[in-house]
């Protein structure tokens, strides 16, 4: 067992009963109506309270190739993007998205955004052209920061992105022309800026644009703003807690929110190093990597703990992995036999935590210094009043046992501020002066919360949330298919995967080789984490007498569930 | 039945036209797919439903480990293994 040190929060009990956003707005030098930016907290702020020299990142990339940024180069880096972005004619509130692998420009390049008030729009690397293109549009993004390899994907969907004018490539080689509207940036080459002005922006202003899946219809941009600072600050210190010494790993990507909230973010405002490792999963380079910085706070998810739980207990004994002092997980339910698996292997037991990309900062969570429940979420945070709502009446209930969705109270500081372009949608978040998660849980006696599972047909795949409808759409444009249905199913390791059920059309046989084709035309048109997975032929879908197709009806048989009600189903 | 370097070139073509998106990237056999970050887990299963189709053969998930796929020389000795019906 590890030595026992006082965690930052202190007793739960008492900091639930204080007001933890004053508290995080005095230590941050707050004032409301003050003026508030995500990239001066993150650089200038601590530079200026003499942290300039202390590592901020260690990034490691292929063949162990590391670089590493003080939080003055922090500074200076973010300033030079910032700098460059306001001489391409970039204003404030103007989307900038980030469409880079894990380099080093994704995180300075994120705070250099933030900087010019523009609103940074982060999307993961490997998405494909479909998802580039509907996320793009809805955000009317203004410019785009992306490398070489990335480029050919922006140059197929130009045309049909009016809005976007700048396309900023970071690693031009001067080997291939550039194209209309594209332009080099080298970080390497460019003057450092010493001095920018960095936007007043305040509390209200839109800061991070991230997109989640929905249901139906096309992803939605949840819009975050400056403020969001507050609770992020507060979560990681007290959830996370980090402190002046530690060495931080967030293994998630700013791709999605976890990346940027708590891989950006929570780390760099508190001063505290954080590392980025650049390369696949593989239990012996993750194992090497925390040997090799001497983590000391490692944050990740249940899929890799699982993969990770999967190669097993000799990996870990041939790395020394004893500067590991604090465990946490985000993404999807960590299961018990993973919480008991870490605390034997590694002497820590792993912290569930639980949050969405709507929600900004995290929501629920175990935390140091009080007891894991292994397989539960934990408790709300102070400063949020979570509850669940009965499933038909939408009012509070508090029985024990009982399945409810998990609801929040509207205010925190990272709430969204809205889904771009989509009023309707966000509206719908809220029923009876709740936030609506689209999860539901059950509570015990003393108030942990246990995960049951969506209120709707998202996926959730390692911690990502795939729509069914987008890959139903996609499949449509598949030569071959006349129809499908896509729904999750049970994994091992990724907790759900993507199903689809698919017909032919006349003249097209369902075979493996089809089966082939069809994954990679998703993965490539979406993503590598909305390919399916596996794919069923069918002759028939379930379908409603109006001819909607019954996704309850396929998804229970995958999980190996009541069907329920099929009164309405027509094909029966 | 293919030899080793058709099964090689094989792999190498298939990796090349599916998984990479810089044209000017260039890879060799030994070149790190999984944790160099050309091919991600979840892309692994469409490079192992390739392999079987293509081999007639099934790779239990328990050998289709990161590891195992990391590059095109290592794919091959996996095919190879079950190819030859030593598993």
């Amino acid at each position: 067992m590890k030595t026992k040190i006082e965690p930052n929060i202190g007793s739960y009990d008492e900091r639930v009963k204080g007001s933890p956003w004053a508290l995080a707005e005095e230590e941050l030098g707050y004032k409301p109506g003050g003026d508030i930016n995500i990239g001066w907290y993150c650089t200038d702020r601590i530079c200026d309270m003499g942290k300039a020299g202390k590592t901020a990142f260690i990034w490691e990339g292929m063949g162990g190739v590391e670089k590493r940024y003080t939080f003055n180069d922090l500074r200076l880096a973010s300033n030079t993007i910032a700098d460059f972005l306001v001489g391409l004619g970039i204003k404030k509130e103007e989307r900038v998205c980030l469409f880079l692998d894990r380099i080093p420009e994704l995180y300075l390049g994120f705070l250099g955004v933030l900087k010019t008030g523009s609103m940074a729009q982060p999307l993961f690397s490997a998405f494909g052209d479909e998802s580039l293109l509907v996320r793009l549009e809805n955000a009317q993004t203004t410019a785009i920061i992306t490398q070489r390899k990335h480029v050919g994907k922006v140059r197929k969907l130009r045309e049909k992105l009016p809005c976007l004018k700048h396309i900023i490539v970071v690693d031009d080689d001067g080997k291939k022309p550039l194209q209309e509207r594209e332009v080099a940036f080298s970080l390497a080459s460019a003057k450092p800026v010493e001095d920018f002005k960095c936007a007043a922006t305040k509390a209200e202003s839109p800061s991070v644009l991230h997109y989640t899946s929905g249901t139906t219809g096309q992803p939605k941009g949840a819009h975050h703003v400056h403020y969001s600072l507050i609770s992020q600050y507060l979560t990681t210190k007290w959830v996370l807690d980090l402190r002046e010494d530690d060495i931080y790993w967030c293994t998630a990507d700013p791709g999605w929110v976890t990346g940027t909230s708590y891989g950006i973010i929570g780390p760099w405002c508190l001063g505290v190093t954080s590392c980025v490792l650049d390369v696949g999963f593989t239990a012996e380079s993750w194992y090497q990597f925390i040997q090799k910085h001497h983590i000391t706070v490692w944050y990740s998810a249940p899929t890799a703990i699982r993969a990770l739980m999967k190669t097993g207990d000799e990996a870990v004994k041939k790395h020394d992995l004893s500067s590991l002092r604090h465990l946490a997980s985000v993404g999807e339910p960590l299961n018990s036999e993973a919480v008991v698996w870490s605390e034997r292997v590694y002497g820590l037991p792993f912290h569930d935590s639980y949050w969405q990309t709507e929600t900004g900062s995290i929501m629920i969570s175990n935390y140091p210094g009080m007891k894991i429940r292994p397989g539960s979420m934990g408790k709300p945070f102070p400063g949020i009043k979570a509850t669940l709502l009965d499933m038909q009446t939408f009012e509070p209930f508090t029985e024990t046992g009982k399945v409810g969705l998990i609801a929040v109270e509207p205010g925190w500081p990272a709430m969204l501020r809205g889904y771009w372009n989509n009023e309707d949608a966000y509206k719908k978040k809220f029923r009876n002066g709740w936030y609506l998660t689209g999860d539901r849980s059950t509570i015990d006696l003393d108030g942990y919360y246990w995960f049951v599972g969506r209120d709707d047909d998202i996926i959730n795949t390692a911690g990502h949330l795939v729509s069914p409808f987008e890959v139903e759409s996609a499949l449509l444009e598949h030569p071959a298919v006349a129809e499908s249905a896509v729904v999750s199913k049970p994994d091992e390791i990724n907790m759900e995967v993507v199903k689809a059920f698919v017909t032919v059309k006349p003249g097209f046989v369902g075979n493996d080789d089809l089966t082939l084709e069809i994954m990679n035309f998703i993965r490539k048109k979406l993503s590598p984490l909305a390919m399916p997975q596996e794919i069923e032929y069918t002759p028939l879908l379930p379908k409603t007498r109006s001819g909607k197709i019954m996704r309850r009806v396929l998804k229970a048989r995958e999980w190996g569930q009541e069907i329920g009600d099929i009164s309405t189903l027509e094909n029966d | 039945m293919e030899n080793t370097e058709d099964i090689r070139a094989a792999v190498l073509k298939y990796v090349k036209a599916e998984y990479l998106e810089d044209d000017d990237q260039e890879i060799d056999c030994d070149t790190a797919l999984i944790s160099g970050g050309i091919v991600d887990s979840f892309s692994m299963v469409s490079l192992k439903r390739f392999l079987e189709n293509r081999y007639k053969i099934q790779i239990p998930d328990d050998k289709a480990t990161p590891e195992a796929f990391d590059s095109v020389n290592k794919i091959t000795s996996l095919v190879e293994t079950f190819v030859a019906g030593k598993v």
